[in-house]
């Protein structure tokens, strides 16, 4: 009862419900009027920001090898943590649109190749020191060096120039782009004193909380930054992260009231927790997709029928249902989905047994095709497999499945292998995933989908400035690679989070898991 | 004859030595063949090839095995156990706290073990054969035979979610008081003590009932000393040998064994540290735990034999 109360009066506050319907659902529960206002006004005040206490958040995806260095970064846990202390020049609004940051605006020539940022002032580094453009030159020198290990390079390669004058930074690159303020958005540039090039590890940013305490692997805590230059977040004195790896041991953390955040909630899980009073299970659709990826220039993946074969072959809608247990959504045989800028839906296609063997007695081919899988690959991707390996067998497919061991994963079997299973955690724009991964010369293009034509169109769009005809530009790649590419997306799956009792201030945002790690700083505590 | 004993013990030490030498080797050799690339490892699914290579260069990867292996055990026979290659860490200032933590949950799990089932072993005894002997095997036959993950579940679920007695999260930090921590681990170091309970209370009981099959014990009770008198101060001491030796092992697992009490726990322990680098392909810091592990089994198993010696004056005096 208090649960379906507690839901209630958070829609009443939404305003998908009004009061007096309130107090009547109330009144049918048995709960007396004044008791329902008390609840009313309380999860009303749950939507006013809260100063104070300290946000507790447990992670998976943190070891004992994580550095503060921001190049060095990987994991969810220095992601959310690096959220907290250190910012880039731009970030990306909850509804995926670029807004200003450490940059107060910028602009570009005409042919999209020379962009300046304006940077702001009176931002201060945790030491004291005021942020300049001069430190944004050297973050960026940092980053794009070729000799440094940084995991921002892939995106700073098309860098031919780096210049600061006065209050702004120039940066002219070799090809035009016309979304170079997203790469700015990559969250290991986080600007740092002298670009961090006297101690890249130092953990001194301009975030809202400063780095107190540092244990990689274990916790990480930080405190409110007192000179903080903004007020729309940073409501908890101190945020305390701590890496809770094991998923039984991150949810008992949460219902003994250990933590307040989580991440990482199994579809497996979510309905029992969704009845544990005061959890809320978030959930958002992201970027991120699950993939099954043949070479296209490898026999017998060569042949477009039977790819096409195997992409009639998969029942999107089954896997959503059984894989991700509705906490996600069909792809489509593109590697992008709603959640892009610029996107346009093509044509949904299905499984259709009939189809698939039509393709697959055109290609001609006979045989097993092997298929090699992880449990690393993706969550539940042994299980997606064997049900891909049932839906094909019923078009007369005939897939072996070879489970591979988890260790060694992405060095031997993914971008190696003809045809495996993996998963993509999606980029804020088209164009860096299609660069990313179905440009030919991309190192990771994982389904060798080499097309001068669609190379072309990649680039110019990527320097077209005119928003319809650019949306049109990707419609048309997208098409090439739903008909002719070597991905076969069975689905995009949600961000699954929960949250404790007393948290406020939540709201839906795709771009990455835990609001793209601004969860503990722009929720609140209620007291 | 206390030199006999020198020389018994310092022969223990010296073959400890040696093994642990032998030891050195075949960690070495293990981490070479390790499957997958460090550099890959390291950089992950969005390292560049010109990113791999560089590091690559910086690691020395391009030298032969067996300088690197010199080098390495120069260093640490000197007490250097060299940089991590993830973090750039010296490697004996990141390994120290994790050590400390696991043997301060060793410690409190074994003097709580320890004792526990050489006295439940001793009662065992003393009631062999009636309810409390068979209550007493009965229950430490269960927990042994549940998985320790699912005991420590369990635990978390009952003693923390529900009771709320206890902290599920067991992370320890710098600047924690000592009842703060023994509070932390209260649930791990419950979980460890079932684990290990059973397997030194049964040789308990299986070493005194030996002993008390013999002449002098039934001497001890036509003397007319009670029961228990006759297991405390004339069985256990000639049982003494058996029990240290499962003790010993015992602790070795405490302190060797316990990834995934670590990992269910959250406890910042040496396991979880160790599956960490070895995960990132971190070769000096997985030898380097590797030998500190090693240098643990061997040393609690030296420990067992120097007891055993002196518990046992047929070993003293070898003719």
């Amino acid at each position: 009862m208090s649960k379906e109360l507690e839901y209630l009066s958070r829609r009443v506050i939404l305003g998908r419900l009004d009061r007096r319907a309130f107090l009547g659902r109330a009144a049918a529960l048995g709960v007396g009027a004044t008791f329902a206002n008390t609840l009313l006004s309380s999860a009303a005040r749950a939507q006013e920001a809260v100063r104070g206490g300290v946000m507790k958040v447990g992670l998976q995806g943190g070891a004992a090898t994580d550095s503060l260095d921001p190049a060095t970064w990987l994991s969810s846990v220095m992601f959310v943590f690096g959220r907290q202390w250190g910012e880039q020049l731009v970030e990306l609004a909850p509804d995926g649109s670029l807004v200003p940051a450490l940059a107060e605006e910028w602009s570009s020539t005409p042919d999209a190749k020379e962009w300046t940022f304006r940077i702001r002032k009176g931002v201060q580094f945790h030491n004291g020191q005021e942020m300049t453009a001069q430190d944004v030159l050297a973050t960026l020198e940092r980053h794009a060096d070729e000799s440094s290990q940084s995991g921002a390079l892939g995106v700073l390669t098309g860098i031919s120039g780096l210049s600061a004058d006065g209050d702004s930074v120039k940066i002219t690159l070799s090809e035009p782009n016309a979304d170079m303020p997203y790469l700015m958005d990559d969250y290991h540039l986080k600007i740092q004193p002298n670009g961090g090039k006297d101690d890249p590890a130092a953990g001194i940013g301009t975030g809202p909380y400063k780095v107190v305490a540092n244990e990689p692997g274990v916790r990480h805590v930080g405190e409110k930054y007192e000179n903080y230059w903004r007020d729309d977040r940073g409501w908890a004195d101190q945020i305390e992260v701590t890496v809770i790896n094991d998923a039984t041991a991150r949810m008992a953390a949460l219902q003994s009231g250990q933590v307040h955040m989580i991440n990482r909630v199994e579809p497996k899980i979510v309905d029992l927790i969704k009845r544990v009073p005061g959890v809320t299970v978030q959930n958002v659709a992201g970027r991120g997709h699950y993939v099954f990826i043949a070479h296209c220039n490898t026999a017998p993946f060569d042949n477009n029928d039977l790819r096409l074969a195997l992409k009639y072959a998969i029942n999107r809608e089954e896997m959503v249902e059984k894989i991700l247990l509705g906490y996600g959504s069909a792809g489509n045989d593109t590697p992008v989905n709603q959640a892009y800028p610029l996107f346009t839906q093509l044509e949904q296609r299905s499984y259709d047994p009939e189809r698939a063997a039509e393709h697959y007695k055109k290609s001609g081919h006979e045989g097993p095709i092997l298929l090699r899988t992880s449990e690393v690959a993706f969550p539940g991707a042994i299980d997606a497999t064997q049900l891909f390996q049932q839906s094909a067998a019923e078009a007369g497919i005939t897939l072996e499945i070879q489970r591979e061991p988890g260790d060694g994963y992405w060095s031997e079997v993914w971008n190696v292998q003809p045809f495996c299973a993996s998963y993509w955690g999606g980029r804020p724009t088209q164009d860096q995933m299609y660069t990313t991964a179905y440009y030919s010369k991309a190192d990771w293009n994982d389904t060798r989908f080499m097309r001068e034509d669609f190379d072309k169109m990649l680039i110019a769009a990527r320097g077209e400035l005119d928003e319809a005809r650019r949306t049109q530009m990707y419609a048309d790649m997208s098409q090439i690679v739903h008909d002719e590419g070597g991905v076969i997306t069975p689905m995009f799956n949600d961000w699954v989070e929960a949250t404790g009792p007393a948290v406020g201030g939540w709201v839906p945002d795709g771009n990455h898991e835990m609001m793209q790690g601004y969860a503990p700083s722009k929720c609140w505590l209620n007291s | 004859m206390r030199g006999a004993v020198a020389k018994l013990i310092a022969q223990r030490v010296g073959l400890g030595l040696l093994l642990l030498f032998a030891v050195s080797l075949l960690i070495f050799v293990g981490t070479q063949i390790l499957p997958g690339d460090v550099a890959q490892s390291i950089l992950g699914q969005t390292a560049t090839p010109q990113a791999l290579a560089n590091l690559r260069e910086k690691l020395g990867l391009n030298e032969p095995a067996y300088m690197r292996y010199l080098s390495w055990l120069g260093g640490v026979v000197t007490g250097d156990l060299g940089t991590s290659l993830t973090s750039g860490q010296n490697i004996a200032a990141t390994i120290g706290p994790r050590l400390k933590n696991t043997l301060f949950l060793a410690g409190v799990a074994a003097i709580i073990a320890v004792p526990l089932a050489i006295l439940l072993g001793l009662l065992a005894v003393r009631f062999r054969g009636r309810w409390p002997d068979k209550l007493i095997s009965g229950a430490t036959l269960a927990s042994i035979s549940l998985p320790e993950f699912f005991i420590g579940y369990l635990l978390i679920y009952f003693v923390a979610v529900k009771l709320g007695w206890f902290t599920s999260v067991s992370t320890v930090y710098d600047g924690m008081g000592f009842g703060a921590r023994l509070n932390a681990v209260a649930l791990p170091a419950a979980t460890l003590t079932l684990v290990v309970l059973a397997h030194m209370m049964r040789m308990t009981r299986a070493a005194i009932l030996n002993v008390m099959q013999s002449a002098y014990i039934e001497t001890a009770e036509l003397k007319g000393l009670s029961q228990f008198r006759v297991i405390l101060r004339h069985a256990f001491p000639n049982a003494i040998a058996p029990i240290v030796n499962v003790v010993m092992l015992n602790l070795a697992y405490l302190v060797v064994g316990v990834v995934v009490v670590e990992v269910i726990f959250v406890y910042p322990g040496m396991g979880q540290f160790l599956v960490d680098h070895v995960a990132k392909r971190d070769v000096p810091v997985v030898q380097a735990a590797g030998l500190i592990f090693a240098a643990v089994f061997i040393g609690l198993n030296i420990v067992a034999d120097v007891v055993s010696i002196l518990a046992n004056p047929r070993l003293r005096h070898p003719r």
